[in-house]
């Protein structure tokens, strides 16, 4: 296996008194396309947060190309190459279409993506461009999010739960469009509550159970039976 | 023809109160932070505009190019320092900071300038005027309307035709996600006050031309920036221009009457519009 | 374990003492006529004025989410009524101070339907126009002596009492019953149904209103008396100034800054924080007042250093070293000690 990009050792994350992470330990290779899964409530998003510097940590938690930076700010995590596309998608109402991307891209790392590249990528945002970003579907706001997240040119990009609340034929174009998007020789960490899909697009996946990874090994060769076991917690 | 004259005074006296208003209403945009010390950092600006001219013997309104940059940089340093730390979902902590930031400033000045009423000289300007349609317009507050249009014009473009201004409207929409973008708040806020104050200087030096002042007045002048405000409805800059010559006009109609009711005029007019239309005259319109 | 043992109670061992030491302070305070000296019993009739003041704003602004900086309003509106009603109503001055806190319930009201339009601070800098307003206005009453004030006549002053020393035996003693008055009524307030509301509305108001409390009554109802309060203290303060003048009737140092120092210093939002403030608060003024402006910047910079580091103030430190509460308001459940049990 190549080196790690990302290497996360005995993660332990709270949210005040309520502990949400028990001790998580991940690996994600270079340009490896990773999964989470997981019930609600298992520490999916509290483990994105805390690499994306949302929710800060101990600095040696989280590694990233060898250096710790649990401890960091979410700005400086985003300068070093790291992005997210965040649960709800959460673009800036009072920021057109353009202005979303544009301002995902201001960090000015260098690389192929450019207003152009998500322009060709998602044609349809560039004829609502002008437009405030509320005033689009909900499909295309996704389109927004994950245009924005790539606009920073990152080598780690993460995806939270990019399907909750589309359309399945919606969710089936983004699903399409991901490979293209992730072929760049970015690395992946997709956390999805639709199991199949995330261990479709993925090479291996990890399953988180009440704050602990209660499973993980290569996608394409893992067990239903296996997967429920972790999921559920049933014996 | 006298009340026409009363109510063209009051506008071009509504100049003033947008530029005491135009600093509050930005920094109430960009990170929802009420500064009750707003009316003694324009105090403030007043005194080192003084300092400037008395020292470098120039003219008050080239102070300008000193006091901004130094009002802009005491605007980061304290928002980095102090105001940053009463940022939360918390009211309590910035009203009251801010409150103690404002005695702390009235007492400073009053401890080195002492309590005399103080004027800054502007020369012919003061009593420059000219004669529009058979009304004596003072060329200074003509020249202060003037840059408050300005500065109203160059913070509306700041704010949705810049990267500053893309950063200071995502900040305000959400601060994590603008932290995931690489923006980092406690800097972007920093720059907001910087701005505010770098405005709040202008306001002060005009202030000090127009009329004299010593360091109990900040509290009167944040009163009337505040009224702008809300008359022409939060978060609308131009609004705030608007809500500052409905102001003025209520004053200066309101001396006409009786020289004693003219600030009583104006909040009379405040509180009415308060009643009839509480978000303001103008609220925010997206865009 | 029969769980009869337990039972849920509002006292603690802490509270009997204080309620017993209360008393006894009470008592001793209550002769300062027969044991201190003049200038003491002025210094003390002004501690309790303001532990009055600062235990009503905190009312507001501790429990009630009422952050007002235009208090000055209702202590000044309380010192012109008390002028307006001995002098042209031929009032008795004890009679006035009853009549001007109606006077101020009464114009609270419509205060209170236009500012409660403001959200936040902006509600704060609201109150404050409503002070100015009330200045203003005050300045214009040429009977009240306009711009400049007027005393209040002799004659009405010595219907307090023919003897000095009786006058000021009579104005401590108004002013350290105030003082008891509005913490009692702040305790048995917070106590109360509304009380419990108001406590609910701190601690989640999205969550409170859900449970159907309503917000906006609650915080009217805190609003309106706090103002009557307000302004009979403010009938008191000027009974006791005996000039009065709009610049210091509606001053905002005066009647707000020391009074929100007071309370961030103490601890904002106990009933204990006040008192604490007030005792703190006026140690340093004799202390420090030599030093004129220096002082209020001292205490401006301890105000905003203990909203930063200890929002608490100085009885949250107390409290959280301790777990103590002098005033029982909490709930606790207790193990009797009682062996026969219940």
């Amino acid at each position: 296996m190549p080196d790690p990009i990302l290497h996360i050792s005995g993660l332990e994350a709270h949210y005040g008194d309520f502990q949400a992470l028990y001790g998580v330990d991940l690996e994600v290779a270079e340009g490896e396309v990773l999964a989470i899964i997981g019930a609600n409530g298992a520490g999916k998003t509290t483990l994105l947060r805390s690499i994306s510097g949302l929710t800060q940590n101990d600095a040696a938690m989280v590694e990233y190309r060898g250096e710790g930076i649990g401890a960091l700010r979410a700005d400086e995590v985003a300068k070093r190459g790291v992005a997210l596309v965040p649960e709800g998608r959460q673009l800036f109402p009072s920021l057109s279409v353009e202005e979303n991307l544009i301002i995902g891209g201001q960090i000015g790392r260098k690389g192929p993506w450019s207003l152009e590249a998500v322009y060709k990528l998602f044609p349809i945002l560039k004829e609502r461009r002008a437009q405030q970003s509320t005033s689009l579907s909900g499909g295309q706001q996704q389109m927004v999010a994950i245009g924005r997240a790539l606009m920073a040119n990152p080598d780690l990009i993460l995806f939270d739960e990019i399907s909750l609340g589309l359309a399945p034929i919606i969710i089936k174009d983004i699903y399409a469009a991901l490979p293209g998007i992730i072929g760049e020789g970015m690395s992946a960490l997709i956390v999805e509550q639709d199991i199949s899909k995330a261990l479709s697009v993925s090479s291996r996946f990890y399953c988180l159970q009440e704050g602990r990874v209660s499973l993980n090994g290569p996608s394409a060769t893992v067990a239903r039976e296996d997967i429920s076991r972790a999921y559920f917690g049933v014996e | 023809m006298e009340w026409v004259n009363a109510v063209v005074q009051g506008t071009l006296l509504g100049g003033l109160y947008a530029l005491f208003a135009a600093g509050l209403s930005l920094i109430f945009g960009v990170m929802r932070l009420v500064n009750i010390a707003h009316g003694d950092m324009i105090v403030l600006g007043a005194y080192l505009g003084l300092s400037v001219t008395a020292i470098l013997g120039i003219h008050p309104l080239m102070a300008l190019i000193i006091v901004v940059p130094c009002m802009a940089v005491i605007g980061y340093v304290l928002q980095r320092s102090i105001l940053n730390q009463t940022l939360g979902g918390d009211l309590l902590p910035p009203l009251l900071v801010t409150f103690g930031l404002s005695v702390i400033l009235q007492n400073a000045l009053l401890e080195i300038y002492t309590a005399d009423p103080q004027k800054m000289n502007a020369g012919s300007l003061e009593t420059a005027s000219v004669s529009v349609g058979g009304l004596s317009l003072g060329v200074l507050p003509l020249l202060t309307f003037a840059i408050a249009v300005a500065v109203i014009a160059a913070l509306q473009w700041t704010f949705y035709r810049t990267a500053l201004g893309r950063a200071f409207r995502a900040t305000s929409d959400n601060q994590e996600i603008a932290q995931l973008m690489g923006l980092n708040r406690r800097h972007i806020f920093g720059l907001a006050m910087a701005l505010a104050l770098g405005v709040t200087a202008i306001a002060g030096i005009m202030l000090g031309i127009r009329t004299s002042f010593d360091p109990s007045i900040g509290g009167g002048r944040l009163i009337f920036g505040f009224e702008a405000v809300i008359i022409g409805g939060l978060g609308n800059l131009w609004g705030t221009l608007a809500g500052g010559v409905i102001l003025g006009v209520a004053q200066t109609v309101g001396a006409k009457i009786d020289p004693g009711w003219q600030l009583l005029a104006g909040h009379l007019v405040f509180l009415a519009i308060l009643a009839v239309r509480p978000n303001g005259l103008f609220p925010r319109i997206s865009g | 374990m029969n769980h009869s043992d337990f039972h849920v109670t509002r006292s603690s061992a802490a509270t009997k003492a204080a309620a017993i030491i209360a008393i006894l302070v009470m008592i001793v305070l209550i002769a300062a006529p027969w044991w201190a000296g003049r200038a003491d019993m002025r210094l003390m009739g002004e501690l309790f004025l303001y532990l009055a003041l600062a235990s009503l704003w905190n009312l507001m602004a501790g429990y009630a989410g009422l952050v007002s900086v235009g208090q000055q309003a209702y202590v000044g509106f309380g010192g012109y009524m008390l002028f307006a009603l001995t002098m042209f109503g031929g009032m008795h001055p004890v009679a006035a101070i009853g009549v001007a806190g109606v006077l101020g319930a009464i114009i609270a009201i419509p205060v209170a339907l236009l500012i409660f339009r403001l959200r936040g601070a902006y509600f704060a800098i609201g109150t404050w126009v409503i002070a100015e307003v009330f200045r203003l206005s005050f300045a214009q009453v040429s009977s009240l002596g306009g711009g400049s004030g007027s005393s209040l006549p002799v004659g009405i002053v010595r219907s307090l009492s023919e003897s000095r020393s009786g006058r000021e035996s009579l104005s401590y003693w108004l002013a350290l019953g105030s003082a008891v008055i509005v913490i009692a009524a702040v305790y048995l307030f917070l106590r109360s149904r509304n009380g419990l509301a108001l406590t609910a509305i701190r601690d989640n108001e999205l969550a409170a209103g859900s449970l159907g409390i309503d917000i906006w009554r609650t915080k009217f109802i805190v609003y309106v008396v706090t103002a009557a309060l307000t302004t009979m203290i403010g009938a008191l303060i000027f009974l006791q100034k005996l000039r009065i003048s709009p610049d210091a009737a509606f001053s905002v140092n005066d009647w707000t800054a020391f009074v929100i120092f007071i309370v961030v210093i103490g601890g904002i939002g106990t009933i204990e924080g006040p008192i604490i403030g007030t005792l703190i608060f006026f140690a340093l003024r004799e202390t420090l007042a030599d030093l004129g402006t220096i002082y209020l910047m001292v205490l401006g910079v301890v105000a905003i250093v203990i909203m930063l580091k200890a929002p608490n103030g100085i009885w949250g430190l107390i409290r959280a070293r301790f777990n103590l509460e002098l005033f029982p308001l909490s709930f606790r459940v207790k193990q009797s000690n009682s062996s026969k049990g219940a």
